[in-house]
């Protein structure tokens, strides 16, 4: 089996670029990739594009990569969480491009699987729609949508194996499956990193062919933004 | 008037057994309080779960188990996990049988605007343009009019539009009401105390009123 461990989150983004396009994984703070984020922050980088759900919270996730400055452009379908977000959209700093969450996801499904463009009927007749081609099948308009790529891709999972194999926990899962395959390089890091062989092959979520740098990340945080309490 | 409770209540009225649905943020979250127990239904979350269980007591919140409002939640018993493409593939594929969410503004064909105030920082759609696109039934959650006391049932929605003649059933603080396929707001029930006249008074786009209109009947 081909070895993809590295040996942590600072090998893993050492040859990132200023201007390189990244996708992160996770659903609000759910299945974020917090290692790689921490060592992006120590790295000298401006003018990221960022591929994510959300945009994390103002001392958390993607929102301490805008507090940095880091980030030119987001490509998110709901940002409502970030005050210093709304500052630097406010002010012009920002460039934000909001995408049905369904068509967003269809669309890094669609540039990890080779599929250039596909039709969806979300946002048909909406702002979303504007400039986009709609097409009529069997009586029902669609827009044409292309797929999106990157030059990086940043996945999250429960447990993963020297192979790049990922196996992930919960509703953690989100956006990660479908960014590990449409990252030219994509890393991974795992709760628990383990020899290859020790997965069961059936309980794969992400095969290893997608993945190619994998490290057990430390201190997972995993915070919790809406901590609701049964009463009973 | 009935309390955002109230209009929880009433909208679980609508769910039937065996069906899959999807709850929206705000009032629509609350209508999982008030389904009867005897009904068997799954309830999706997009973020990647069918079966969404009852919220966790101290012991059992896992930060990797939310609901699409970012809550700690449980799983119920038959679960499904999934990815997000799956989650929103299950949803434009028309498996989801029920879309409860909520609105700031409906018009009479149905077009719905629930996501964007110009002028105002915009948060995003989420989710609900690809449920709206594509859900078999859509009922929605919203007070009747604003705080300034304008109709939010309008002609033509005045905000960006989530979706276009997509809405089936609205359920107000005051009245319950039926898109029809040709356009206008059939009265199907008054909310207790409330009269007609004062419906089609806070009613801008065309309202329909087939004869005696019942009062809703509330638990």
């Amino acid at each position: 089996m081909i070895d993809k461990t590295i040996k942590d989150a600072k090998e893993a983004v050492k040859d990132i670029q200023s201007h390189a396009v990244l996708m992160l994984g996770g659903f609000g703070l759910c299945g974020i990739p917090e290692n790689c984020i921490a060592a992006l922050l120590d790295r000298p980088l401006s003018s990221l594009t960022c591929i994510s759900n959300n945009a994390g919270v103002d001392d958390f996730g993607i929102g301490l990569m805008l507090k940095k400055k880091m980030v030119k452009k987001m490509i998110s379908s709901y940002v409502g969480e970030n005050k210093e977000f709304e500052r630097q959209l406010l002010s012009g700093e920002l460039e934000v491009e909001l995408i049905p969450q369904g068509t967003l996801a269809e669309r890094i499904r669609a540039g990890g699987a080779g599929i250039p463009a596909f039709f969806t009927p979300a946002g048909v007749g909406t702002e979303v729609g504007g400039g986009k081609e709609v097409r009529e099948f069997d009586g029902k308009l669609y827009l044409l949508e292309r797929w999106l790529r990157a030059d990086y891709s940043f996945v999250k999972a429960w447990k993963g194996d020297s192979a790049g194999n990922l196996i992930y926990k919960g509703t953690a899962r989100n956006f990660n499956p479908m960014m590990a395959a449409a990252g030219k390089i994509t890393i991974a890091e795992v709760e628990e990193l383990v020899p290859a062989g020790e997965l069961d092959p059936n309980a794969i979520h992400t095969p290893g062919i997608y993945v190619q740098r994998i490290f057990q990340g430390k201190d997972y945080e995993k915070r919790i933004e809406q901590r609701t309490i049964s009463s009973t | 008037m009935l309390s955002k409770e109230q209009i929880a209540q009433r909208i679980a009225k609508e769910i039937k057994n065996g069906q899959y649905i999807n709850l929206g943020i705000g009032i629509p979250t609350l209508v999982a309080n008030y389904i009867p127990d005897e009904l068997e239904i799954v309830l999706q979350s997009e973020n990647g779960l069918l079966g969404i269980g009852p919220f966790p007591v101290e012991e059992q919140v896992d930060a990797d188990l939310i609901n699409a409002g970012k809550q700690t939640i449980t799983m119920a018993r038959g679960s499904a996990l999934f990815d997000s493409a799956e989650s929103f593939g299950m949803i434009r594929g028309g498996h989801v049988h029920l879309t409860i969410l909520g609105a700031m503004e409906v018009s009479e064909n149905g077009d719905i605007a629930n996501w964007k105030i110009p002028g105002k920082i915009v948060k995003g759609m989420g989710g609900a343009m690809d449920l709206v696109s594509a859900a078999r039934q859509i009922i929605v959650a919203m007070q009747h009019c604003s705080k300034d006391g304008s109709s939010k049932l309008l002609k033509e929605c005045q905000l960006p539009i989530t979706g276009v003649r997509c809405v089936n059933k609205i359920v107000t603080d005051l009245a319950v009401l039926e898109i029809m396929p040709q356009g206008g707001f059939k009265l199907l029930e008054r909310a207790p105390g409330v009269e007609v006249a004062e419906i089609r008074n806070k009613t801008e786009g065309k309202l329909i009123v087939p004869g005696d209109i019942p009062e809703m009947v509330l638990p």
